[in-house]
């Protein structure tokens, strides 16, 4: 159960990586691979920050706004200079690599000593609840503190969810959907689409790299490999959750985005459970997105062939 | 009002696809004129109107609205003295949006954006009070996303969007091009209304001599990427589409004398 609730609880940290790739894939339509660097950039600078004794809630903000800056660079790269996306992406992933490097100072950088945001709700759990408290919920045995980690993310989530859900609904928000929706209507409105595209990204990467820097303080280091195959996992995330909720509103997006997220690492955490051996697990990930994109397409050509048959019977 | 001097523009310069797409364009509109554009295929309407909103940069030349060089700003800050509508319905709206959102989006035309609530809940009955007129259903529909609508329901939005907040210019782009006869009349019929109302200094690009013949008060002709006729006031009225024909057989001719000549000239001296 122990296991469940920690995956629930990596589930809602990563659903914030989910949300930044729901930004920059379905509301820019912008492949950006920089998340995979932003991530580790946002891990690194927060792992930095915070055994160099910084608070761990300045630490995280200051990743995220470290998660900006790079998609920022990879919006002007894209805009200033109309490299493809996908390039664009890959250059400021590759550079953030050596970037993560020298932030960290080392490939591997331990927290488990350090106050991080985690540690402050096991603390504050130990004062309630006193030390190892353990309660039962449906029946299962598990730790007071898990719980507290849980419910801290959720709520942080939901407040994420929400301020995004207002953003992109005020006049600057519907103005940024309307710029991955049809880009020369907008233009023909007056909204200078570049400067979009460059403050998507960046808020996109904002919150990839926040999501790197509380895995990080969740799981203890931060890794300068941890990035890699993480925009395939957002995606995978953002696509569950729009198979689950089926509901184009934003809101409804947004929500699926977390479910999503949450439900893909649950069923990860059962699947290694069961014996996938975990360095299987980017090659599984890659084939379930590899599936989910092309699933509408043969969907429809069955339906078509169906369609011809009928009409030749 | 509109200012076009000696605009030049060339596509791929200097490569096997180069094309002269506009060659030397003077033109001068009056505030409140209605100007109908007539030319065959690839006579530079398009780019014309184009380098009027500021889709690309121009070779040579100036743009002058409303007394102000334009020539150098970026085509969204000239959105805010342009309304346009285009020749692909699907051109002009947001499809995964709502009516009412893209409406509102077009009330903001020019303006700054900030963290303004999107959809004032005030601006509802104002946006089911100007679609009512379409007499298409749409005010019961605000929330559908607009790629629900046919071509018409969005050419009609579209022309609402560009003129509601009321634009110094109005560039139409053979905006009924795409749709079936019946439907393209009743877009017509409402761009005349609108124009009328708000006497909007407007360009139209179109195909057809008829709706040229009918609507506005000046005809102008291109031809190569250059204005070749030009018709205002008395003569625009008397104008017929027999007389238009006329013309374009006429520019056809001398283009196959030109071509007669050069065929000469080259089997001469080659
Ligand atoms: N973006 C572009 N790139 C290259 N060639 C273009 C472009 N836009 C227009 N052209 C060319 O310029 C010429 C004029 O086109 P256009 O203005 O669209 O004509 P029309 O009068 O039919 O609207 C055509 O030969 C067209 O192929
Ligand atoms: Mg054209």
């Amino acid at each position: 159960m122990s296991l469940l609730i920690g995956s629930f609880t990596i589930g809602l940290i990563l659903a914030l990586l989910a949300l930044g790739i729901f930004i920059s894939f379905r509301i820019f339509d912008f492949p950006d691979i920089t998340a995979e660097g932003s991530f580790t950039f946002g891990a690194a600078t927060g792992a930095s920050l915070i055994v160099a004794g910084v608070n761990p809630l300045l630490a995280s903000l200051v990743a995220f706004i470290a998660g900006m800056a790079a998609g920022a660079v990879t919006g002007l790269i894209h805009t200033r200079f109309k490299i493809n996306p996908l390039l664009a992406g890959i250059l400021v992933m590759t550079a953030l690599y050596s970037v993560n490097l020298h932030v960290m100072g080392k490939s591997n950088m331990p927290l488990l000593s350090e106050t991080t945001v985690f540690t402050w709700i096991e603390q504050f759990s130990v004062n309630i609840s006193g030390e190892n408290a353990r309660t039962m919920v449906l029946g299962w045995d598990v730790a007071v503190k898990d719980l507290w980690l849980l419910l801290f993310c959720s709520i942080s989530i939901c407040i994420f969810c929400m301020i995004l859900w207002w953003f992109f609904r005020t006049n600057i928000g519907t103005a940024m959907r309307a710029t991955g929706d049809n880009d020369q209507m907008i233009r023909a409105l007056g909204v200078n689409t570049k400067t979009m595209i460059i403050a998507g990204v960046a808020i996109a990467n904002g919150f990839v790299a926040l999501s790197g820097a509380l895995l990080a303080q969740y799981q203890g280091f931060a890794d300068v490999q941890m990035g890699i195959g993480m925009m395939v996992w957002g995606l995978a995330s953002v696509i569950i959750g729009e198979a689950i909720i089926n509901d184009n509103s934003l809101g409804m997006v947004i929500f699926g985005a977390v479910i999503g997220s949450v439900l893909f690492r649950l069923l990860v955490a059962i699947a290694l459970r069961w014996g996938l051996n975990p360095n299987d697990l980017k090659i599984i990930t890659a084939l379930f997105v590899f599936i989910a994109l092309i699933l509408p397409g043969l969907m429809k050509n069955k339906r078509k062939f169906n369609l011809t048959r009928r009409n030749h019977a | 009002m509109l200012k076009i001097n000696n605009i030049k523009k060339t596509f791929n310069p200097e490569t096997v696809n180069e094309v002269k797409a506009l060659r030397s364009v003077n033109l001068e509109i009056d505030e409140g004129s209605f100007v109908c554009v007539l030319g065959t295929n690839g006579s530079g309407k398009s780019t014309m109107l184009n380098a009027v909103a500021g889709t690309f940069m121009i070779d040579e030349g100036d743009v002058l609205l409303d007394n102000t060089n334009i020539t150098k700003w970026s085509e969204h800050k000239r959105a805010q003295l342009i309304g346009r509508v285009f020749q692909n319905p699907f051109s002009g709206t947001a499809p995964n949006m709502s009516i009412q959102e893209n409406l509102a989006l077009a009330f903001k035309r020019g303006q700054k954006r900030g963290l303004g609530w999107g959809l004032p809940k005030n601006k509802l009955d104002e946006f089911k009070t100007i679609v009512r007129p379409l007499n298409m259903g749409l005010e019961d529909r605000l929330e559908n996303p607009i790629g629900k609508l046919s071509g018409g329901q969005r050419q009609a939005l579209t022309l609402l969007m560009a003129t509601a907040l009321k634009p110094k210019l109005l560039l139409l782009d053979e905006h009924t091009a795409a749709l079936d006869p019946k439907t393209a009349s009743k877009v017509i019929e409402l761009t005349e209304k609108i124009i009328t109302r708000d006497r909007l200094t407007t360009l139209m690009v179109t195909h057809s001599m008829q709706q040229a013949v009918n609507l506005g008060d000046r005809i102008i002709m291109m031809h190569k990427g250059q204005v070749a006729y030009d018709f205002k006031g008395e003569e625009k009225k008397r104008l017929k589409v027999n007389d238009l024909l006329a013309l374009f057989d006429e520019l056809r001719r001398k283009d196959n004398i030109d071509q007669g000549v050069a065929e000469m000239l080259k089997e001469q001296y080659v």
